[in-house]
Formats: structure tokens, C-alpha cells, sequence
């Protein structure tokens, strides 16, 4: 459990540490709260020779509204949004979602922006983050450009961040007052990884469901969001037809791995449940006040 | 006793004897980070050692090219078998009279196992080395499962015992077979069975887990070119033990070995053994002529340091209609791994899983346990119980409930009716035990009355009703188990580790000023034996125990013991301390009666004094008298006040309890909850009563754990998967519920003050209460008995087999 030989840098901003980038290349990887790079280094499955360390640089901390969006800074901890009266007011679903990751000493230092970046598909933000159709900044040698969520994950590990781009921020659109919202996560333990978990957003005019996301955590290589889903839910009571229709076109999307949480069948009944629950959590809570 | 007055019971409470609830001495540096661990140490020179493991189950190992690794900066040297076999030290003895590679000698047998040492400057350089040296393998046919690896095609792990018919435990009949073990009367409890009214079967596989204690294993050994002398720190449940085996292993003279048991953060049997790492830890100093340190990490710790449990237990109860049992059967099929290095006494190759009898009288029992050899890591210790106890305990528990569904008979009910009587004690059990003292039915009834078990069965079933109306998901079991442990080991006549027989020590030296250090042969691993055993002798010399050091751990100062593990601490060492204690009081009167100027049998002990009897205003303290012994001649006693003890229990004590737990599950998602869990323990004369709960609270959770998802799993090529705490399951406080205990006591008749010991009872009584719990919510349904451990997914599987998803 003992890490390779790695140089450590702490750059003061955006700029030099993507100059480090540039220089180190495939050989850098970017440091944010480590809750997952670190055990990988220690493991040796990850052996960077160039470590850039991100938590000097001010620049990438921060919760602001922007007009409908909601802007985070990719090294704000889990802990800095949970208390953030700001996310707790506009986007509640992200809150719900930071108080199941881990425990409060991993959210102390665990951030944002490496939950979503780091690309592993045991993390609950990548999937919340789909569902809420939210973007990342990514800053490179060329400036800046944003990739949404929905297309931000292409295999485990991998995404659409190229090697010398930085996840400088998240951009959060905000739901639609009245919005009901829920992530449902079963897990072992405390700080454990979902067997299965499911973010789920929707709003309900006049009893009838107007608009739903879907996306669900650790049941495929990456984050699925599934748009068939929501679709089955658009337009109806929300009724067990429309419910049972929603579940079985996520099922048709996910393709979970059996390992010691249990076999593919036990993660595909779990999904189910947790999409179910979430469903109805969130009805409930829509058109209850602000989102 | 007689009635104290107001002055007495002062004198009393300041001496913080028996039974006060004394804060623990050893919590002032443990929570303020100021405890003294292994891995703290750091002495001039010190190098590092870093194993290079396999990463296969099976495999030959064809070549091991290390001069990559040793052309690294820092490195000094890299060990394999070829280096230590001119020492004879390539292979070494286990405790259960088999032999253990040290370094792979030319196969390896599982995943983890040590192949290569390398000796760095620091465990940073011993790292990078590790993964510089190529070592070729030739993959070999893995066996996993205990009762393929006795077929006839099966492979040949152990090549070098092939051949051999005779083990250590009598004869093998296959070339992985290590021992059968057999007790109690085949014949008759088969007529038994034949002519049962009632026969219940089952298999019962108590998992393979690991007790995983918080400090990993490691050492320092430190070998003085000079003077000859050889120092080992290291993490040792029993430093005396390891003294005698280091000597006879490396032929140094055991009077200049020096074992040092410092802070141990948990053992939990996984310090009892002896490890690769602490004899190249060893060799590598006496080669280097530094210090050499070994610690493991996480992964190597849950891989290949022992493991505990993997028995299948095949069962047969026999009873009549009514409910009396009239026999037991049992076949164990035990999983050793690739080497027997369990940690038994010689004579008991499967502990004394012979007290699977339980707390019942049941007149005829047959007990065969078969010893097996698979690709697993070596170890079967004794998980923070008394050798096997905790297998024997579940399977008659379980058993025992099988038992009450086949008779449609609630299962306190059944316990009840069969449960060894008050008067019955000691009790001669079927399987050769003589059970010391117990109160089975008191017990049990003040369970059930403090838990409302009546009101609980009518919730339950009102659950169960409205769960078949479809109201709620959510089931309701009610776990009750009755354990009887069998600890304190033990008489030396039976008990022997290596020959070593297994009595414990303690010398007491009281210093002029009237205060004192008292020296035992056990270790504390987070036991708090500086607490107790000052309170044991506060009671019995009258000294307060804040005015008593206790120290242990050290083989040059403590007198020789066999340590601590299997609940033996207080009914051994602490039956030392109270005989080294009375030894002292002995001394104290002589003198007392001289400087009183009385006749010795003219004064009597009260709290801290001798008294003149009737007229107890003449008296001499416990500090009088004890600088009496240093600054007065006294005519026929020499100067000085000390005793040392040697104490051979006549028996082993026989701690017992009944615990009830109340679960809720959740049926379609598998998840549990424990409502309410109630630990009556029984564990006779209460030293500590806060220190016993602390115990409970501990050792309930690692049963929580271990019932509800703690396990070491192998997949089919051997690959460990459970080897980070990612998997192996350690319950933090969210998954912990609040901990209710309460008890009765029944003290030893043979104990000097009647203890028991009870550091283990929690894990050998919860681990059943909880199982039990899981079976019996589904019991209307069908079931009859789901295996451990119950986490999620298994839960789950069960309700669908049940159709209990629609």
C-alpha cells in the first residue's frame, strides 16, 4: 500500500497548472480531494510521475448563481456543498446526494469536482449530475469549452476530458420551482459505493408529470441516464403503468457487474426498487414549494 | 460476609477492588494518540522488509530474479528459500504440529504467499524493490472447496507430506487430508438416530472470516553482534511463547532472546501464530547486524495472516415428540488452507469444538471433525473466542432452532425443556467436558422477562399478518441464543502449546512505601488488564489499585505464561494474581503479628489491615507492614515482600449468557436493521462491571459483523476478494445499534474468586442470536436454515426462493 515514486506540484492557478499539464503529459495527473486517486496510487494500480496538487488554487472554489444556472467550482468539497444555503435552496437534489456519499470525514476533503472527473463509476455525482442536465467547464491549452454530463462518460475512467484539459467548473441548471427531486442509494455501509442508486427529477402540473430525468449510479461502466425512462413518465399519473414502463426501460439500459454487493440479477432488483422509490419520493415532493 | 460500617465501606471503595466500576489506566495515553504500537518504533539503522507476494492460489515457482531489485538504491538485500535453507529456517513448525514455508520453497499454495523478503532503507525503496523482482510461475489446478480437494483426481497441494500417511493428529487418508478427530460414542448416538421419534438435519457452514484487528501484525527484531542477544518487538499474544519457539527455531539460547510485547492495538487470535515476516524479520537482522522491521498492511493482514472459522458442519439432533433431546451427530469438514497453522492446544486439533453439546443435557453424542487442505491461506484461530468454541456454539444454536420448527415448538420453549438443571452441575458432558457451574433456566427466564418475549412473538405475528396482507415489506425475527463457553485453557494434564503446558503467572513485589507492581505472563491487547488485575489484588493485599502497576508483555522482566487469547487472561493470570496476592497477605501477617506482638492466629485480614482480633484498635496497615519488611529484622522471616504465582487451573470455567435479538427486514432490498439486542452474561464474579460491558459492546459488534457479512470469499482460481475494507465488512457506529447488557452470576467453584472471563462470550453468543434472528423471520414461510453471512444480496435470494417477490 505503498505509492511509486511521484514529483509533487501545488500550483497557485488555473494557468500554471495546466502549463504542468502540458509539460508532464500523460505522466501528470491532477490532484483534487484523492478520495479515489490516492487509494489507486497506493495500490499501484495508478502511478503517475506528476502529481499536481489543485486545493491552492482559490480560483476553483466557490458556489454562485448565474442568471438559471447554478455555477460550482470544481474544488469546493462535498462537505461546502452541503452546507451551501444557496444549493440547499435551488438544486436540494444535490444536497441529498452529497450527504450519502461516504462520511463526513471523506466529504470534509472529498470535492466536486474529482467526484465527476475522475470518470469512476462508483461515485454519486456523475449520475445526479446527468439527471440534471448539468455541464463541466474544461479548460485547456485552447481555452475554455463545456460538455454536458450526458456526454462527459465513455467508459470507466475514461471520459471526454482530454489529457491537458482541466475540470475547472460545474454548471448547474436550475430545476423549475416546484420541481420534485430524490436519490435513492442502497449500500452495505457508511461510506460504501451504491449496490444501486437512482437520481430521479420531474416536475407534475395539474396531477400529469411534464418532465422527468433519470439517472442511476454504479450499474454499468459509467453513469446511465436513461431519456426513455423519463419518457415513459411524461404525460402520465405517475401511475404503476407509467412506473412499471419507466423501470423496465431503465433495466433495458443498465448492464451491471456481479461482485461481493451481489449477482446481476439481486443489482437489477435493487435498481428497480431504488428507481421506484425515487419515483415516488420525488412525486411527492413536486409542486410542494420552491424545488 | 459480615455487615460493614460506614468507616469500612471508605476503607473499601478507596482501594477500587473487585467489582468497582475503576476507569481504565490504560485510556489516559490510548486517547490522547500516546500509546506505544510496533510500528512506532524507530531504532539507529533500522531497515525495512517488504514481502514479494504470490499472486497466484497454486503455482510452481519456476525461477525468482532479484538483481534488478537489488541494483536499486537503497536496497540491501533481497531473501528467497535458498538463503534460508542453509539456516534451516526456509520452512518453520506450526502450532498445530504442521510445517509452514517461510518463503516460497519452490510451489506456492496461495494467493499472498510470501516468495521473496527484500530489506530496504526504507519501506518506500522496499516497496519499489518488491516490484522489481521477477519470479516466473507455472500456474497449477486451484482447489477452493474443502470437499473437492478430497477426491480422488483432486490435486496434490502439500507435495512435501504426500507420501505421508501418519500427520500430527493420527493417520491421512488423501494427500490433502490433515487429521480426523473423534470424540463421543458413534454407535450409540447412530442407535440413537435409528430409533429417534424426531430426527432434524442440516449442513451448517460457519464462514471463513478474519479478525481483522485495527493493528495490523509486525515486528522489530533487533540482533546485538556484541553481546549475542537477540530483542523481538512485535505484536504477540503470547511473547514467552515466541521466545521459546524463536529459541528452538534458531537454536540462539533462550536466555539471550528477549520477546517485548508493546501496545497492541487488538489481536483477536490473529496475534497468536507465528508469521513468515517475524523469522525473516529475524534472519535479516542477523545478517545485516541491524534492526529489521516488519509491518504488514491491510491487504497482507486480511490475505495471509490467519483467517478463523471455514468449518461445514453436517448435523443430526434426535429428540422425542415432546422435545427431549436424546442425541447429537456431527461431521465437521474443516477448511485449513494450504498449511495446518491453527492455534490450538496439541491434544485438540479442532479446539474444543467438542463442547457443541452446548447448554444441553443431552445424554449421547458423536462428534468427527475431518481436516483439509485447500488454496487458502493457512491460520483457523480462534476470532476473539476459545478455540472453536464460537463454530460449536453456532451449530448446536442453530441446530437446536432447526430442532423447534421440525417439532412445531417455540424455540425457548424447546432450550427450556432441555437446558443442564442448576443441580445437574458439574455436569459431565457426552463429549468428555465437565462443565463448572451454571444457572441455565434463571438465566434465560430473566432474559425473556426483561425483553417481553411473549409481547414480541404477538408483534411478530401481527407483522407477519399484515405482511401477508400486503401492508408493509418489513419482517420481524427474534433471535434468541443460550451459549456456553468452555475458556480458561487450561489444565497443563490436557493443555499444551508445543509442550508448553498452559499455566499463567504473576509476581507481585511490594515496595517499601506500600505500594506495588504486580508482573503476569499475559498481554493485554485492549483487554485492560492494568486495571483489572490492580483491582483483583487491591481486594486481596489491601493496597489501592491506583497504587499497583501492572506490567506485562516483556519476557526478561514478566514471569513465563502462555499469554493471552481464548478468554484465558482472568481465569488463569488472574487466578495467579489473587494466589500471588494471598501468598503476600500470608508474609503480611507474620509480620503484622510481630510488630503487634501477637500470636499469628490471634489477628484477622480486614479491607487494608490485620486486626487483634476483639480489640481492633490494634492494627497494622497494609503500609506499615510493608515497610516493616524492608527496615526490620523480623526473627525467622527473611527481608522483603514479594510472591510469584504459577497457576495450573484444576478445570476450564464455563462462562455462559442468553442474548435475544429483534430484527427487522426488509425483504425486497435485503437490508436489516437490529431493533433491540439484549446480552445477559453470566460470566461469574464480576471484576470490572464497566470494562465487562466494554467488552460485550465490542465483541457483540464483530458478531454483528461476522453474522451479517463479514467474510475472507475466494473465487474459483483462488483470488481473494475480499482483501480491503472496501469488502470485508467492519461495522462503523451507524451500522452499530445500542448494546442493552445485564447479567447474573454464578461464580467458578474453582476459581480463586470465582471469575469466569467473558472478553469472548459476546461473539460466541451473537453471532447465532443474529442468524437466529434472520431464520426465524422467515420461518413461516419455509425456511429452514440460510447461511451466513446474511448481507443484503443472500437475504434477498432467500425471499425469492421463497416467493416472497410475487
Amino acid at each position: 500500500m505503498i505509492p511509486g515514486n511521484f514529483a509533487y506540484h501545488r500550483p497557485a492557478d488555473v494557468a500554471a497548472a495546466a502549463r504542468l499539464l502540458q509539460e508532464h503529459g500523460d505522466e501528470a495527473q491532477l490532484l483534487a480531494g484523492g478520495h479515489s486517486l490516492i487509494p489507486m496510487m497506493k495500490l499501484r494500480m495508478a502511478q503517475p510521475s506528476h502529481l499536481i496538487d489543485l486545493q491552492d488554487i482559490a480560483g476553483l472554489k466557490g458556489i454562485s448563481r448565474d442568471g438559471a444556472r447554478l455555477v460550482i467550482g470544481a474544488m469546493t468539497t462535498q462537505h461546502e456543498l452541503i452546507g451551501d444555503a444557496l444549493v440547499a435552496a435551488a438544486v436540494p437534489l444535490l444536497r441529498e446526494a452529497a450527504l450519502q456519499i461516504a462520511d463526513p470525514q471523506v466529504r470534509y476533503v472529498g470535492t466536486i469536482g474529482g467526484n465527476v472527473a475522475n470518470g469512476d463509476p462508483g461515485n454519486d455525482m456523475p449520475g445526479v449530475m446527468q439527471c440534471l442536465d448539468a455541464s463541466f467547464e474544461l479548460t485547456g491549452p485552447g481555452g475554455t469549452r463545456e460538455v454536458a454530463a450526458r456526454a462527459f462518460y465513455e467508459a470507466a475512467f475514461t471520459t471526454a476530458r482530454a489529457e491537458d484539459e482541466i475540470l475547472t467548473r460545474i454548471i448547474v441548471p436550475i430545476p423549475k420551482p416546484g420541481s420534485g427531486y430524490a436519490y435513492l442509494k442502497q449500500k452495505r455501509k457508511i461510506g460504501d459505493y451504491a449496490t444501486a442508486a437512482a437520481a430521479v427529477l420531474l416536475a407534475v402540473e395539474s396531477g400529469r408529470c411534464t418532465s422527468a430525468a433519470i439517472a442511476m449510479t454504479n450499474l454499468a461502466a459509467t453513469p446511465v441516464f436513461t431519456e426513455a425512462a423519463g419518457a415513459a413518465l411524461v404525460g402520465t399519473t405517475l401511475d404503476e403503468a407509467a412506473v412499471g414502463a419507466a423501470v423496465a426501460a431503465m433495466l433495458a439500459a443498465i448492464d451491471p457487474a456481479t461482485d461481493n454487493r451481489g449477482p446481476v440479477e439481486f443489482k437489477k432488483h435493487v435498481a428497480g426498487l431504488m428507481l421506484r422509490r425515487a419515483i415516488a419520493e420525488a412525486a411527492g415532493r413536486a409542486g410542494r414549494g420552491t424545488a | 460476609m459480615t455487615e460493614q460500617s460506614p468507616v469500612d465501606l471508605d476503607r473499601a471503595e478507596k482501594l477500587q477492588g473487585l467489582g468497582c466500576r475503576r476507569k481504565r489506566v490504560e485510556d489516559a495515553r490510548f486517547t490522547q494518540g500516546k500509546g506505544n504500537y510496533v510500528d512506532d518504533m524507530k531504532l539507529k539503522g533500522m531497515l525495512f522488509g517488504d514481502f514479494v507476494r504470490s499472486p497466484y492460489a497454486h503455482a510452481r515457482v519456476k525461477s525468482i530474479d532479484a538483481e534488478a531489485a537489488k541494483a536499486l538504491p537503497g536496497v540491501v538485500a533481497v531473501l528467497t528459500a535458498d538463503d534460508l535453507r542453509p539456516l534451516n529456517l526456509h520452512w518453520m513448525p506450526t502450532l498445530a504440529g504442521d510445517k509452514q514455508m517461510v518463503l516460497a520453497d519452490g510451489k506456492v499454495l496461495y494467493q499472498g504467499q510470501e516468495v521473496a523478503f527484500v530489506i530496504a532503507e526504507n519501506r518506500y525503496i522496499a516497496a519499489d524493490a518488491v516490484d522489481l523482482v521477477e519470479v516466473e510461475y507455472e500456474a497449477l489446478p486451484v482447489v477452493t472447496d474443502p470437499f473437492k480437494a478430497l477426491a480422488d483426481d483432486a490435486p496434490v497441494l502439500r507435495e512435501d507430506i504426500a507420501d505421508q500417511k501418519e500427520g500430527a493428529h493420527g493417520p491421512r487418508r488423501h494427500p490433502n487430508h490433515i487429521f480426523t478427530w473423534e470424540q463421543g460414542d458413534k454407535a450409540a448416538t447412530e442407535a440413537v438416530l435409528a430409533g429417534a421419534e424426531v430426527v432434524a438435519e442440516e449442513m451448517i457452514y460457519y464462514h471463513r472470516t478474519h479478525p481483522c484487528p485495527l493493528e495490523t501484525c509486525g515486528c522489530v527484531a533487533s540482533m546485538d553482534k556484541v553481546n549475542g542477544k537477540l530483542t523481538l518487538w512485535g505484536t504477540f499474544q503470547a511473547p514467552h511463547a515466541v521466545r521459546t519457539v524463536a529459541s528452538l527455531i534458531s537454536g540462539i539460547a533462550e536466555h539471550n532472546i528477549r520477546v517485548v510485547s508493546p501496545d497492541i492495538g487488538g489481536g483477536f487470535g490473529n496475534k497468536v501464530g507465528v508469521y513468515p515476516g517475524y523469522i525473516c524479520a529475524v534472519v535479516a537482522s542477523i545478517v545485516t547486524g541491524v534492526p529489521v522491521k516488519w509491518v504488514e498492511d491491510r491487504m497482507d493482514n486480511l490475505m495471509t495472516t490467519a483467517f478463523a472459522r471455514d468449518y461445514w458442519m453436517q448435523g443430526k439432533i434426535a429428540a422425542t415428540k415432546d422435545g427431549r433431546i436424546t442425541g447429537l451427530w456431527c461431521h465437521v469438514t474443516a477448511d485449513h488452507g494450504g498449511f495446518d497453522a491453527c492455534a490450538d492446544p496439541t491434544k485438540f486439533p479442532a479446539g474444543f469444538f467438542n463442547i457443541c453439546t452446548g447448554s444441553y443435557d443431552i445424554p449421547t453424542a458423536w462428534l468427527a471433525v475431518d481436516g483439509v487442505y485447500t488454496n487458502k491461506a493457512p491460520g483457523g484461530v480462534a476470532y476473539r473466542c476459545s478455540f472453536r468454541v464460537t463454530e460449536a456454539s453456532y451449530f448446536i444454536e442453530r441446530m437446536v432452532d432447526i430442532l423447534a420448527i421440525k417439532l412445531g415448538m417455540d424455540p425457548v420453549e424447546l432450550r427450556l425443556k432441555n437446558f443442564i438443571r442448576k443441580d445437574q452441575f458439574p455436569y459431565q458432558s457426552a463429549l468428555g467436558w465437565e462443565y463448572d457451574s451454571g444457572d441455565y433456566h434463571t438465566a434465560m427466564e430473566k432474559a425473556l422477562a426483561a425483553v417481553d418475549y411473549a409481547g414480541l412473538r404477538r408483534e411478530q405475528a401481527e407483522r407477519l399478518d399484515a405482511f401477508k396482507r400486503g401492508e408493509t415489506r418489513k419482517l420481524i425475527g427474534i433471535g434468541v441464543s443460550f451459549f456456553t463457553e468452555i475458556v480458561g485453557a487450561g489444565p497443563v494434564k490436557n493443555c499444551d502449546i508445543l509442550g508448553l503446558g498452559m499455566f499463567d503467572s504473576c509476581e507481585i513485589r511490594i515496595h517499601p512505601t506500600g505500594s506495588a507492581i504486580a508482573r503476569l505472563g499475559t498481554i493485554s491487547q485492549g483487554q485492560g488488564h492494568a486495571t483489572t488485575f490492580a483491582q483483583i489484588l487491591a481486594s486481596e493485599i489491601g493496597i489501592p489499585a491506583d497504587a499497583i502497576t501492572v506490567e506485562e508483555g516483556d519476557t526478561d522482566t514478566a514471569p513465563y505464561g502462555l499469554g493471552t487469547y481464548g478468554s484465558r487472561s482472568t481465569p488463569v493470570a488472574g487466578a495467579a494474581t489473587a494466589m500471588a496476592g494471598r501468598k503476600i497477605r500470608a508474609k503480611a501477617q507474620m509480620i503484622a503479628a510481630y510488630l503487634l506482638e501477637v500470636h499469628d492466629d490471634d489477628i484477622e485480614w480486614d479491607i487494608d489491615r490485620f486486626v487483634v482480633k476483639g480489640a481492633p484498635e490494634r492494627f497494622k496497615t497494609m503500609t506499615e507492614i510493608a515497610f516493616a519488611a524492608y527496615n526490620q529484622a523480623i526473627p525467622g522471616l527473611e527481608p522483603g515482600l514479594e510472591a510469584v504465582s504459577y497457576y495450573d487451573p484444576p478445570n476450564m470455567t464455563y462462562p455462559f449468557g442468553a442474548y435475544v435479538c429483534v430484527m427487522e427486514i426488509d425483504v425486497d432490498t435485503g437490508e436489516t436493521e437490529i431493533r433491540r439486542f439484549y446480552a445477559l452474561d453470566d460470566c461469574g464474579t464480576r471484576i470490572n462491571p464497566m470494562i465487562i460491558e466494554g467488552q460485550v459492546h465490542g465483541g457483540l459488534t464483530e458478531a454483528l459483523a461476522i453474522a451479517m457479512g463479514q467474510e475472507i470469499a475466494y473465487d474459483e482460481n483462488g483470488n481473494v476478494m475480499t482483501a480491503t475494507l472496501m469488502d470485508f465488512f467492519m461495522p462503523t457506529a451507524v451500522e452499530t445499534p445500542t448494546w442493552e447488557t445485564d447479567h447474573t452470576v454464578t461464580p467458578s467453584p474453582h476459581h480463586p474468586i470465582g471469575a469466569k472471563g467473558v472478553g469472548e462470550s459476546p461473539n460466541v453468543g451473537g453471532v447465532s442470536a443474529f442468524s437466529n434472528a434472520v431464520n426465524d423471520a422467515f420461518r413461516p414461510f419455509g425456511l429452514t436454515h440460510a447461511q451466513m453471512p446474511h448481507d443484503h444480496w443472500r437475504i434477498w435470494r432467500t425471499a425469492q426462493q421463497l416467493g416472497l417477490h410475487g
